[in-house]
């Protein structure tokens, strides 16, 4: 059987990834692929300049997606890629960067990075893959992880409530929040596209199926039954207040877009500071790479 | 005091022009300041311009000037949340293109662990100060100590080296924090600027020259094409070149094992040849990394080892035993890591005894003994930290020293 | 004449069944060949059906499938150049 048939269709994804490593390791099923071709498609509906986006992720298996895509990519450490990504922005404010990481990753030991950096509005757009599991490391549980699931760490069943990522971070401080799932390909690039508009801190939650671990355990079957749970149980509710949008095991999933509000960021917050401060003393940050 | 000028054996890899200090960074002048202040004057002449830090006593003073000069000189700082944050934010605005740095002290020197070993991994020019204080947790805040000087060099995970230096006065902070950004620089490491509470601190005379007169060594950015250039990759140099996010290359960095490409490769023979680059990069170049300040070696039967501000306190152990004939002298470590370990066998064939005086209950020392190879005794002058030795504390091991039978 | 045709690399294919299930006008299906890592991949049933909307491309997880308009004479048409921000 000949490799590939009909190649003449391009597919639009293909000059964003390094096509040197693929296939990738993501498992059949798994929706973290599925993502990345509704944030290639953003890239190419937003018109961004590729040659001045970075892409920051963490540890996970989300968080493998920078190692997939054609880009200033950076594979950082455990839930620091947030202040990683506050780096690279703060010392070229050119720069668009796009932070691309997991529930875990995000909201446990990065948890305390994502309310501050929501807090202090850092113009960085964040893509959290939300699988409800610890993937990579064999089915742990998250601050995600709903109540009564199955994990390898709470084998008798999840016990603790689960985070609602878009209150969370709203409260906090964000200017744009919006949940969508790896069904939703569409309004996920364009939920994507509007973040790229945006100054401030953006953060975009994607329900996507863990197979292996989150769906077997739970006996939900796989990737694609999940994808079908989320076509049948997900409800859009534009502007709906994130205190509603909890989750469940089996309930419905509230998507949409949730908060989309107008804040300075921190970068124009400093500036209009020191030149109220230090009036003509001010000097602007310059270029600042040194070679 | 003795510091690195031009070397000839680096000077072909970058290009031709002496690089020297932008001066809107240098506060050129004769100031009385302290060992913190001095630090962070030395960081702004070294041209860093970005810093992320987090409060620590004794060593927030250095970002809080660093806070207050940058919005005159054009730069960033910010202070993060935690250690863990202030120590990978400093690395993103690496990769962006500036010279950064994080300030911290022993609690916080701990939480940084993981960030220096992904410093040490990624090759990302950098450096971490610390102020040392008593510890070990939280310990004695505002008391100095020497006690972070084996953590420096093996804190983090993981086989990997650093560099670190140990300056024994408010003019050496501003001296060597400029060298501590240019060795960064040329052999893309994270570099620890081990100072300790009393020199971050003390007051003193701190001359800063003109910016012309101050040697800066530029990032060791690629020239290479987008289509040649490896962001791992050595021609015979062990230090690869490197590239910034924004500038096309759509490079990968990553903190897993990694090929020349910088794409994650987790067997066996490129762990083998990354980890032992990483290793030789610095070993193979100690002669050239070294820095020492040596005084009456010669013929001497015992020589005092010391760093930081206990070296000025042996200083008065030296001369007063040198005032009762005996025969001492003196080998201030400036560079502590790499650990100048063929000076010290050497010396080690020819002295009767080395007397290490530290601020911490034995760890330079253990290098110096392990170094010396059995030909020569090791006499640790261990002091819990709190303050500073009493210099009669180390005079009395010099004297028992000298005694000591030749081995 | 169908108005779009996909391209399928078969050897990135895991077979997940997303392309088949969204396929709006069920087009595809798992066929039973095997890629070299055994698993199915998914062939077309009814190219006639065809749109060309690409949904099958926008879901597969493993980058193996897109789908695209063609013209009466079966030419892909061309989009909007996705490749520029791409080149350097």
């Amino acid at each position: 059987m000949s490799d590939d048939l009909n190649t003449d269709i391009l597919n639009p994804v293909e000059p964003f990834l390094r096509s040197d490593r693929v296939p990738h390791i993501w498992c059949p099923g798994c929706g973290i692929g599925t993502t990345v071709n509704s944030f290639a498609r953003a890239l190419i509906d937003s018109n961004i300049d590729l040659g001045s986006l970075a892409l920051v992720s963490g540890i996970g298996c989300t968080g493998r997606v920078a190692g997939y895509v054609k880009l200033d990519s950076f594979h950082t450490t455990h839930g620091r890629a947030i202040p990683f990504a506050t780096g690279l922005k703060l010392a070229n404010p050119k720069l668009n960067v796009v932070v691309y990481s997991g529930d875990g990753d995000l909201s446990a030991i990065g948890g305390n990075h994502l309310i501050h950096a929501a807090r202090r509005n850092i113009d960085l757009k964040v893509i959290c893959v939300n699988n409800l599991i610890y993937a990579m490391t064999g089915g742990q549980t998250a601050p995600t992880t709903p109540d009564h699931s199955t994990t390898s760490t709470n084998p008798y069943g999840v016990f603790e409530a689960s985070f609602n990522l878009p209150h969370l971070v709203e409260a906090a401080g964000a200017v744009y929040v919006a949940r969508w799932t790896t069904f939703h390909v569409r309004q996920l690039s364009r939920a994507i596209s509007e973040a790229f508009q945006k100054k401030g801190f953006s953060f975009i939650e994607v329900i996507s199926p863990c197979p292996t671990l989150y769906q077997r355990r739970n006996k939900m079957g796989d990737g694609l039954d999940a994808m079908k749970y989320y076509k049948e149980k997900s409800r859009v509710r534009h502007g709906a207040p994130t205190s509603e949008v909890g989750m469940t095991m089996t309930g419905e999933i509230i998507v949409g877009k949730f908060v989309d509000r107008e804040r300075p960021d921190y970068q124009t917050m400093m500036k209009a500071q020191f030149h109220e401060s230090l009036g003509e003393k001010f000097v602007e940050q310059t270029e600042m790479v040194c070679s | 005091m003795k510091t690195d000028t031009a070397d000839p054996h680096t000077a072909d890899r970058h290009v031709a022009v002496r690089h020297t200090a932008d001066p809107r960074g240098v506060l050129t002048g004769i100031h009385f300041m302290d060992g913190d202040h001095a630090c962070c004057e030395g960081a702004l002449a070294a041209g860093c311009r970005c810093a992320a830090g987090y409060p620590i006593t004794p060593s927030t003073e250095v970002v809080e000037r660093f806070a207050s000069r940058v919005p005159t000189v054009g730069g960033t700082f910010i202070q993060m949340e935690d250690e863990l944050a202030a120590s990978i934010t400093l690395q993103g605005m690496v990769w962006a293109g500036a010279k950064a740095f994080t300030v911290t002290s022993g609690p916080g020197f701990s939480l940084m662990m993981e960030h220096i070993g992904y410093a040490a991994m990624t090759e990302t020019p950098c450096v971490f100060v610390d102020v040392q204080r008593g510890g070990p947790s939280t310990g004695l805040p505002t008391l100095p100590a020497q006690a972070d000087m084996m953590q420096a060099r093996w804190g983090s995970h993981g086989d990997y080296e650093v560099i670190a230096l140990c300056p024994n006065s408010p003019q050496e902070c501003f001296d060597l924090t400029i060298k501590a950004f240019n060795l960064a620089e040329e052999y893309r490491v994270p570099v620890m600027f081990m100072m300790d509470e009393v020199v971050g601190h003390m007051s003193e005379k701190v001359v800063i020259p003109a910016a012309d007169q101050i040697e800066v060594v530029p990032r060791k950015h690629t020239h290479k094409s987008v289509e040649d250039y490896l962001p791992y990759g050595t021609n015979g140099d062990q230090v690869p070149e490197m590239a910034h996010a924004g500038e096309g290359y759509n490079f990968h960095v990553t903190g897993l094992t990694h090929d020349e490409r910088g794409y994650p490769n987790m067997t066996l023979p490129v762990q083998d040849k990354l980890v032992r680059r990483l290793q030789s990069k610095i070993l193979n170049a100690v002669d050239r990394i070294t820095m020492t300040e040596e005084e009456q070696i010669e013929g001497a039967d015992v020589v005092v080892v010391s760093y930081g501000i206990t070296s000025r306190v042996a200083q008065r152990a030296i001369e007063a035993a040198r005032e009762r004939g005996l025969r001492v002298g003196k080998l201030r470590l400036i560079t502590a890591w790499p650990f100048p370990e063929k000076k010290i066998r050497d010396l080690a064939g020819k002295v009767k005894a080395f007397v290490v005086p530290e601020l911490n209950l034995g760890q330079m020392v253990r290098e110096v003994e392990r170094a010396a190879g059995g030909q020569a005794k090791t006499f640790a002058v261990s002091h819990a930290g709190g303050g500073v030795h009493n210099p009669e504390e180390i005079l009395k091991v010099i004297v028992e020293a000298s005694r000591c039978q030749t081995i | 004449m169908a108005k779009g045709r996909v391209s399928i690399v078969v050897e990135r294919c895991k077979a997940c069944g997303f392309c088949v299930e969204f396929c709006p006008s069920h087009v595809l299906a798992l066929s039973s060949a095997f890629n070299s890592k055994g698993y199915h991949p998914p062939h077309v049933v009814h190219p006639d059906k065809c749109s060309g909307c690409d949904l099958c491309g926008m879901y597969c997880p493993d980058f193996a499938i897109a789908g695209g308009k063609v013209d009466e004479a079966g030419v892909p048409v061309k989009k909007a150049d996705a490749a520029k921000g791409a080149k350097k």
